[in-house]
């Protein structure tokens, strides 16, 4: 069954590779709605041939249904889409595919129970030409696992090699790097920038800006549905593309806001009480850590992929049992089994995914107060009095966009996020440890959750805090602590965290200035 | 500064009366039962020269319906936590046996022997279910055949079966000649389960468990204990069910509570509860109740074949869903 | 994008060991393999009879269960369920009972054949509706039932009928001399003809697929709706069997002959190691469960108990198997 050689895409007409000839994809004017719902207006894209073209926007503006839309996996109700100048709907990705258009979505298109070889087999792709892609990017899978035994990052690199192996003319990453570790993320880079030199092009959405200004041509920018700017990153840089994406109204209030959100170059010094004593803690990759998280402290974790934070996270919030280790609470032994106990002595967890953490058909106010009934204690008759208030004060110091209350799912990702927040604002808590909290959110979204963060380390809550991006490590955190081969290599104070910085001690490496 | 998450256009009429259905879909079920009682009504005009929507006919018909009731309040309960139980049917028979077999001591002796039958078997289902994690398809399959076989032998060996008169009244008394007891029974448990399902913790618990019980684990809630409880809810709307339909037919046998378990199935699923969990209520299976009852009248009343009724009956439940799932716009 | 200073060298990514994924895909099924013939010895202890005699009275009671769980196995691989197939069965046993009785052995093996069609074509139709309307397969098969029973009643209201003798025997016999019951190798036959053609090419790859996460299977391209109707039909026609061996076996035809077939489907399904979600296990393991099931009633039947009280004792079985079944999958998947 050797895929490759029989599947090759359409042979589009090749002249001079020129940007300003026929572009290799236009989209016009594409309009999709659900139901009530107007996900996408009148959105134009144009990618031409030999360029790596971002897709950014807001969550909400339209992105994913606009890939959705060239991809066949939605049909459009309105606009026109062509492909070297000829007009062609994809009905389905295998059509998309035979189109020339390679999809690689954030979910893989690999099923759990079937091994590595089945699932290409199944896929008509030829093993060899998927084996070799992986070679080429430096990756060495054996393909007899079964596919829910690998890592979801080997997963997307996996789906990478496959979409490769039929030489797209157009390559479509859908936030493909959005919690891979940056050594894979580098490779993914490597991939577009080899994709350009042979003259195909890449359609990368993705909601890190500084990726898309180190390895972008041109990005087009979708507000509300629709194209509001097409502009070359390098020009504008960040600030620039943040204001298309906001608008000039909104994106000058995010500007104000972020000066107010600037750290101090001292970082304040937390003296307050210690709430989680970790000693030579064990769990998952965990080798041995040892640190103090205090009141009023926003207390930061840099770890490369697999480094144990997840479990370290899950063992913390009482999801996992611990290897070895002991934990203390406000001075008194802690030993969860259970998220309960956790939750009980004030520790409470925001997930990385928040699909985890939420209940999709419920509304907004019963995912809210859902922690206060957890103990058979409080089955009883509820105060909707009392539950109303703590709501809606939770909800209200999060800004949350009520207008799709009824259903939690109906809601953007960021509102989303921020009901997984907001539900622990309102039950109280003693440390609140965020695992990665701003994954796949919005840009405008993100800045909210940073400032909210600082104000309740001022108001005197305890925070840990995950990302996996870099970035963000220095406008949240006053301590950031790294990780590398399960213990601790280093200790920076939050505003010297900065990404150069930050790499060497998640690498293991001796950092070149004298820690904090 | 919020950012506009959703692009919302202003809604026409017709939207905003789709979207009211879709949250209330009970609105649409009562729609189909009124069409239903219409059209039993002409037929049997037709047939019998009398109306069908009389006083006498209708509190008949509630009194059919509250036993099935009954045994659909428990299984709504299972099913908004994504389960289903198998072995209602069987479990109110046995609480029929029960009750009748203490009956000769007592009425408390022989309602307490019944119930505590009932709720045993539901506390068996829900261990197996919330503590071994069984699936709930073959816990309450393996109850439900433990129980019939225990029937049998019990219903072999001859004993002395009295049906408690307070039983017996409140299976087939009618107040004020139209006024069934077992309605003002039904209503006064429906009262508390739908106002228990909207305004307790524990409502919120069953709805949270089913809709994602990954979530709400995460949100400390032992899901274990929520499923114990369920189960054993159940057995109990099971066996007041068992109760109801003695105190009927006033003559426990084992095949008495048999097609309700097929019934009370399609009752909580035509009443617009998710088999998934997370979604539904019990009015709307009362709803479902009354129509499946209904339509059992207008069968018998066109002289259908016992396999024009099967049919009939199979084909409604798949139509009705069908309906609903393109009313609610699921996905 | 600051570069991570090192080592271009290879990144190799590794699972479970390999010995540790024998266990978890085929585990199961030896393992019930291994019940099966445990319960052997006690089996003859207690039975005066002739071993082949005995045997071969298993073999046929077993049979129409081997058959029920063989279809019922395919579609929950698929992701689905299908709570009529008793009925179904039972359709099958009165149309044949009714229309062979005065036919001849080869007029019933070419109306046979006309009924697999027939049966693969119903399940079909009853995949078609699950795909189409997007309502939940218990739902609609839970529909179908009643839809079934009715046609089952309206073929045949009163049990009658018969087929010819030979046609009997090919459940009821044996093969040549050798003693081994027919009934035994035509479940064997069945599964070599009917699945493992397929069960390792894409069809059967892509029914997995599909059971196992269908948005992934959608979005690698897979025709989902296809996929699943294709498993029902399939199933359909293993079903088909399963009516044809009542009538084979009991040589009439009775309407109501499929009420507990369903059921204990499901039962042998999990018990033969088949994940209610779909995606994981295989027929191997569910034959030998089915033969466990029925195994297990006969012993108990031989020991003098109350046959009601062999219902009991099957209960407890199934739900203490899968207890343990459970606690040790959950054990091997950590």
């Amino acid at each position: 069954m050797e895929g490759a050689a029989s599947r090759r895409p359409l042979r589009f007409v090749r002249g001079a590779v020129n940007s300003t000839a026929t572009p290799l994809l236009e989209a016009r004017g594409v309009a999709k709605h659900y139901g009530p719902v107007v996900a996408l207006r009148s959105a134009d894209l144009s990618v031409s041939a030999g360029e790596v073209h971002a897709l950014l926007g807001a969550n909400g503006a339209g992105k994913s249904t606009l890939v959705k839309c060239l991809t066949g996996v939605t049909r459009p109700d309105m606009g026109t889409i062509s492909v070297a100048g000829r007009q062609a709907r994809a009905r389905s990705p295998m059509h998309a595919t035979r189109l020339g258009l390679s999809p690689v979505f954030q979910d893989p298109a690999l099923v759990p129970d079937l091994s590595v070889t089945q699932n290409l087999r199944l896929t008509g792709s030829s093993v060899d030409a998927v084996r070799s892609q992986l070679d080429e990017m430096r990756l060495k899978v054996s393909f007899r696992e079964l596919v829910g035994d690998l890592p979801l990052p080997i997963l997307r690199m996996l789906d990478l090699a496959r979409a490769l192996t039929h030489d797209p003319q157009l390559l479509i990453l859908d936030e493909i790097t959005a919690a891979l570790p940056s050594d894979l993320a580098e490779r993914v880079f490597d991939v577009m920038r080899d994709r350009r030199e042979r003259g195909r092009s890449v359609l990368f959405i993705t909601h890190r800006l500084a990726e898309v200004i180190a390895t972008c041509d041109r990005a087009t920018i979708l507000r509300d549905g629709r194209n509001v700017g097409t502009m070359v990153p390098q020009e504008g840089g960040e600030a620039r593309i943040v204001e298309i994406m906001l608008g000039p109204e909104a994106a000058k209030a995010e500007a104000e806001a972020s000066r107010r959100d600037e750290p101090e170059a001292e970082p304040a010094e937390a003296e307050g009480d210690a709430v989680l004593e970790l000693n030579d803690i064990r769990v998952g990759g965990v080798q041995g850590i040892s640190f103090t998280l205090r009141r009023g402290e926003v207390l930061g974790l840099a770890a490369l992929e697999g480094q144990g934070q997840d479990e370290l996270f899950e063992a913390l919030a009482g999801q996992r049992k611990l290897e070895g280790g002991e934990l203390r609470v406000r001075g008194k032994a802690f030993r969860p089994r259970h998220p309960y106990d956790a939750i009980r002595r004030k520790i409470v967890l925001v997930p990385p995914d928040r699909l985890l953490a939420l209940l999709p058909q419920r509304s907004v106010r019963e995912n809210v107060a859902a922690p206060l009934y957890n103990t058979p204690l409080r089955w009883g008759p509820i105060n909707m009095r009392e539950e109303g208030r703590r709501v809606r004060r939770a909800v209200d110091a999060l800004q949350i966009d009520m207008r799709a209350a009824r259903q939690v799912r109906r809601l953007s990702g960021g509102n989303q996020q921020k009901v997984t927040i907001a539900r622990w604002l309102a039950s109280g808590f003693a440390a609140l440890l965020c695992n990665d909290p701003t994954r796949g959110i919005d840009v405008g979204t993100k800045r909210q959750v940073y400032a909210l963060l600082r104000e309740l380390a001022a108001d005197g809550g305890a925070i840990l805090f995950f990302s996996s991006e870099l970035a963000e490590f220095p406008l949240v955190c006053d301590r950031v602590l790294a990780i590398y081969g399960g213990r601790l290599t280093a200790e920076l104070a939050g505003p010297a965290a900065d990404e150069a910085t930050l790499l060497q001690a998640m690498h293991g490496l001796e950092l070149d200035e004298a820690v904090a | 500064m919020t950012v506009v998450p959703e692009a919302l256009e202003r809604e026409s009429r017709l939207d905003v009366v789709r979207r009211f259905l879709v949250d209330n879909p009970v609105v649409v079920l009562v729609g189909v039962l009124v069409l239903l009682f219409v059209l039993t009504d002409l037929v049997n005009r037709h047939e019998a020269g009398e109306p069908f929507v009389t006083w006498n006919q209708l509190s008949t018909t509630f009194l059919v319906a509250a036993p099935l009731g009954m045994i659909a309040a428990g299984q709504t309960l299972v099913m908004l936590t994504g389960g289903v139980d198998l072995s209602v049917a069987f479990t109110a028979t046995a609480a029929a046996f029960a009750t009748s077999w203490q009956g000769g001591n007592g009425t408390v002796q022989g309602i307490l022997a019944g119930l505590a039958v009932g709720v045993g078997i539901g506390l068996a289902n829900g261990i197996g279910v919330g503590v071994f994690r069984v699936n709930p398809l073959i816990m309450t399959l393996g109850t439900s055949s433990v129980t019939f076989g225990l029937l049998s032998i019990y219903a072999g060996r001859s004993f002395e079966k009295v049906v408690p008169g307070f039983v017996a009244g409140l299976g087939s008394d009618r107040f004020f000649d139209y006024l069934p007891a077992n309605l003002i029974f039904w209503a006064a448990i429906a009262a508390l389960l739908i106002l228990g399902l909207r305004y307790t913790g524990y409502g919120r618990m069953l709805y949270a468990v089913g809709d994602n019980e990954v979530a709400a684990r995460l949100a400390g809630v032992r899901v274990w204990q929520v499923l114990v409880l369920v189960y054993a809810l159940c057995g109990l709307f099971s066996a007041f069910g068992g109760l109801l339909l003695v105190g009927f037919t006033n003559n426990p046998d084992l095949g008495l509570a048999t097609p309700y378990l097929l019934q009370s199935v399609a009752a909580v699923v035509i009443g617009g509860t998710s088999i998934f969990g997370g979604w539904g209520s019990y009015s709307g299976t009362i709803v479902g109740v009354l129509i499946l009852t209904v339509l059992g009248s207008l069968l018998t009343l066109l002289n259908a074949d016992e396999w024009q009724r099967q049919v009939i009956y199979g084909a409604i439940i798949i139509v009705l869903t069908a309906i609903y799932a393109r009313v609610s716009g699921a996905e | 994008m600051s570069t991570a200073s090192a080592a271009p060298a290879a990144l190799e990514f590794r699972g479970a060991a390999p010995w540790r994924r024998a266990l978890r895909l085929h585990g199961w099924t030896v393992a019930v393999w291994l019940v099966l013939l445990a319960m052997v010895p006690y089996w003859r202890s207690l039975s005066e009879g002739d071993f082949k005699f005995d045997l071969q009275a298993l073999a046929i009671d077993a049979l129409p269960l081997c058959f029920a769980a063989m279809a019922q196995a395919i579609v929950v691989i698929s992701g689905g369920i299908d709570l009529s197939i008793g009925s179904l069965m039972a359709v099958v046993n009165v149309l044949s009972a009714r229309e062979m009785v005065d036919m001849s052995v080869r007029q019933a093996l070419a109306f046979s054949l006309l009924i697999l069609v027939l049966t693969a074509l119903a399940s079909g139709l009853t995949g078609l509706i699950i795909v189409l309307t997007r309502i939940p397969d218990i739902v609609v098969t839970l529909g179908m039932l009643f839809v079934w029973q009715g046609v089952a009643l309206w073929i045949m209201e009163i049990p009658g009928g018969g087929v010819p003798v030979s046609f009997g025997d090919l459940a009821v016999g044996d093969v040549g001399s050798t003693g081994i019951p027919n009934a035994l190798v035509a479940v064997f036959v069945a599964l070599l003809v009917l699945w493992v053609p397929l069960r390792w090419l894409r069809p059967g790859l892509a029914i997995y697929a599909v059971g196992s996460n269908r948005n992934s299977a959608y979005l690698s391209g897979i025709g989902v709706a296809r996929t699943r109707v294709g498993a029902y039909m399939l199933a359909g026609l293993f079903t088909g069997l399963g009516g044809l061996a009542l009538s084979a076996s009991s040589g009439i035809g009775d309407p109501n002959s499929g009420a507990t077939y369903t059921l204990n489907s499901v039962a042998a399904v999990v018990l033969g190691g088949v994940s209610l979600l779909g995606g994981v296990g295989g027929l191997v393991g569910v034959i030998a469960a089915a033969y466990v099931l029925t195994l297990s009633k006969i012993i108990l039947l031989l020991r003098g108990t109350d046959p009601n009280y062999a219902n009991v004792y099957q209960g407890a079985l199934i739900i203490l198997v899968v207890v343990i079944g459970g606690l040790i999958t959950r054990k091997t998947r950590s």
